[in-house]
């Protein structure tokens, strides 16, 4: 099991991707002929069935990196991984409640429509689609740096290259085929992934008579009680907090998966999708976790991490073990097409955010003709695109874990309670609603890059990597001769060197860069604070046209009349 | 039936059922989950052993929680949707019938 052929091209998986992108474009050339009006571009024609919808939803939001990162997680940390895995569910929930079937009984096609219901149009749709497009960028910089990485990964085709592919192929999806074609990518992508993640566990599970004690027995024979066990991942409740605060609350704030709503006739469908995609994602989690388990036991921490240090490749590893070159290439394959579809969903919601927010919204002050709106919306496509490929090659090998967080960030603090507020507040007014989107937004972003994941992790990633070597190199120094002063019996001189070394480490750590604000997952704070300004600032005066026009809203929102 | 008009409906008693009975269960149900996943994630910070304490075999007890938490927040949606087909929808047909739309 030591060999292995990832990095390769295979056969199987150059087949199996090719059919992929034939059968899309195919997908794409049937939905261009059905895309011309601005509900056909941005919706679909409404014509997604609930069950459809739920698919397309889990498709947006089962990247490639939760996949390969999560199996990779729980292989490499047990436990943990499925602490982090739990956390990427819970947001759906609130989806449902409080978000979905108001959503698409007010809106049209993004969720500044709601916000913007009863307020003054022009400032409502500039801090919204700033919201917007911030939180897909950074979702869509995150997902082309790791494509590029995973493709040159498995496939061993060079960065650039695979950049370049996944960028034009998502671009001709969205330009060609606007909500039709991308809706259904992520139907089939999303069938394949739970597909090849259903064998890939009935593959493992056969290898232990299908006996989850089995799995776990072995798992700790390999690795001791501990990895069933929490270990490091949450260190202090605040944080673990405020993680949890922009994960449930993140969702309910992503301009790709809110717009997805549109796509369905009515609330009624809104509300089914909501729950099938809710159990499809849970599915695939508990899948994944399986996977992870599985790997580390099959193939082993050991060979896992000498491929890659993070893990990424527990399932692919775990897939070429079980099922061979043919199963290793089909699972890349599948992986491909989930970066593709992930991407592609992003870049229709950047589109209609800068064409039908920006463009139509506010400097056309909401009067545009259906084909001009369209046209500038496959022009922003156009343009994404581009931004995409570029971006995508400019953060090449730098570490980007962090923007998935910063989106989700994002997306709770700038996007989630100016939204929440404009559906269930009388009160709320113009002035309150911008300043919660920018409060939220401004705080999201300098607060993470003040925090330790961007301010130590990246931005004095080399600061950091320079101490932490005077200190391994201080270590490897002074220890040996420790050690043999200890046999030598000098213990008295060796206490002594110890206490030395321990004190010079300190002030080596002493100069170690240090966050300038505490905390990793900023949420708690930035959430609060758009909140707070909203709400304040709507009390300080009130707006009576948005308050009269309340009834109608409340009206549109329970009873769905007027509602397109 | 004559149509009413916006200011009319709030005051409906059928409407006024309607929008406490939806706003009583979104916001129970969404307490409900927040009160299930930072239980667990209050599990993890305060109550390891506890999650750590062997169930069968090899397993913890941690595993069936944290499954768990994701089964259960799908059973909330899906407690939602009964909730909305069967009653919720029903209300609305009535209201909407009122207001002739």
């Amino acid at each position: 099991m030591q060999q292995t052929t990832i990095g390769q091209v295979h056969a199987t998986s150059i087949i199996f991707f090719i059919l992929f992108v034939l059968v899309t474009l195919g997908i794409t050339y049937w939905a261009a002929k059905r895309t011309r009006t601005t509900k056909d571009f941005y919706a679909a024609g409404r014509s997604i069935t609930g069950f459809q919808n739920g698919l397309a939803l889990a498709g947006d939001y089962m990247s490639a990196a939760s996949f390969l990162g999560i199996a990779g997680l729980v292989s490499t940390k047990g436990y943990d991984g499925l602490i982090y895995s739990v956390g990427w569910l819970v947001g759906w929930p609130i989806v449902m409640f409080l978000i979905a079937e108001p959503l698409r009984n007010i809106g049209k096609y993004t969720f500044a429509d709601v916000v913007a219901y009863r307020l003054n149009q022009r400032p409502i749709r500039a801090a919204a689609a700033g919201g917007s497009l911030v939180t897909v960028l950074f979702y869509l910089i995150a997902q082309m740096v790791g494509a590029g990485t995973l493709i040159k990964l498995m496939f061993g085709l060079p960065y650039e290259v695979a950049i370049v592919v996944v960028g034009t192929l998502m671009v001709a999806y969205v330009l060609f085929g606007g909500m039709l074609a991308t809706t259904w990518v992520q139907i089939i992508k999303a069938v394949l992934l739970l597909g090849g993640a259903t064998l890939l566990v009935i593959l493992t599970l056969s290898q232990f008579g299908f006996s989850y004690g089995e799995l776990f027995s072995q798992a700790v024979q390999k690795y001791t009680d501990k990895f069933l066990e929490p270990g490091g991942l949450i260190t202090s409740p605040l944080e673990a907090f405020s993680l949890g605060l922009a994960l449930m609350f993140g969702t309910a704030g992503l301009p790709h998966i809110l717009m997805r709503f549109y796509t369905v006739p009515d609330a009624k469908e809104a509300r089914k999708s909501v729950f099938y995609a809710t159990g499809f994602i849970g599915y695939f989690y508990i899948l994944t976790v399986t996977i992870g388990f599985g790997a580390a036991v099959l193939v082993g921490q050991k060979v896992i991490m000498g491929i890659d240090k993070g893990g990424n490749m527990a399932a692919p590893l775990l897939a070429e073990a079980l099922g061979g070159t043919p199963f290793l290439g089909f699972l890349a394959a599948v992986a491909f097409a989930t970066i593709l579809a992930v991407v592609a969903g992003l870049t229709l919601a950047g589109a209609s955010a800068l064409s039908h927010d920006l463009y139509v919204g506010v400097i056309r002050r909401g009067v545009s003709a259906e084909k001009e709106e369209v046209k500038v919306a496959k022009i922003a496509t156009l343009c994404l695109g581009v931004a995409a490929i570029l971006l995508g090659i400019l953060f090449k090998g730098q570490n980007v874990a962090f923007m998935v967080g910063l989106a989700f960030a994002v997306a709770c603090s700038a996007n989630f309670p100016a939204l929440l507020l404009s559906i269930t507040w009388k009160k709320f007014t113009t002035k309150g609603a911008v300043a919660s989107i920018y409060t939220g937004l401004v705080l999201a972003v300098s607060l993470i890059i003040l925090s330790p994941t961007v301010w130590v992790d990246v931005i004095h990633a080399k600061e950091k990597a320079a101490v932490e070597k005077q200190i391994k190199d201080l270590e490897a120094r002074e220890k040996p001769k420790i050690e043999a002063m200890e046999k030598e019996g000098k213990t008295l001189e060796a206490a002594r060197e110890k206490t030395q070394l321990e004190t010079q480490t300190k002030e080596l750590k002493a100069a170690m860069p240090k966050a300038i604000f505490p905390m990793k997952n900023p949420a708690v704070i930035s959430m609060g604070a758009a909140f707070l300004i909203g709400i304040l600032l709507s009390l300080a005066g009130r707006e009576k046209e948005a308050e009269d026009k309340f009834e109608e809203e409340k009206l549109r929102t329970y009873v769905g009349i007027g509602a397109e | 039936m004559t149509k009413k008009t916006a200011h009319e409906i709030m005051e409906d008693s059928d409407f006024k059922s309607l929008a406490g009975q939806k706003n009583s269960i979104s916001v129970v149900l969404t307490i409900l989950e927040l009160v299930l996943y930072f239980g667990f994630i209050g599990l993890i910070a305060y109550n390891r052993p506890f999650l750590s304490s062997k169930l069968s075999g090899a397993i913890t007890i941690g595993i069936p929680i944290a499954v768990g938490t994701i089964v259960l927040s799908w059973v909330l949606t899906g407690i939602y949707v009964r909730w909305a087909n069967k009653k919720y929808d029903l209300l609305v047909k009535k209201v909407k019938e009122k207001v002739g739309g």
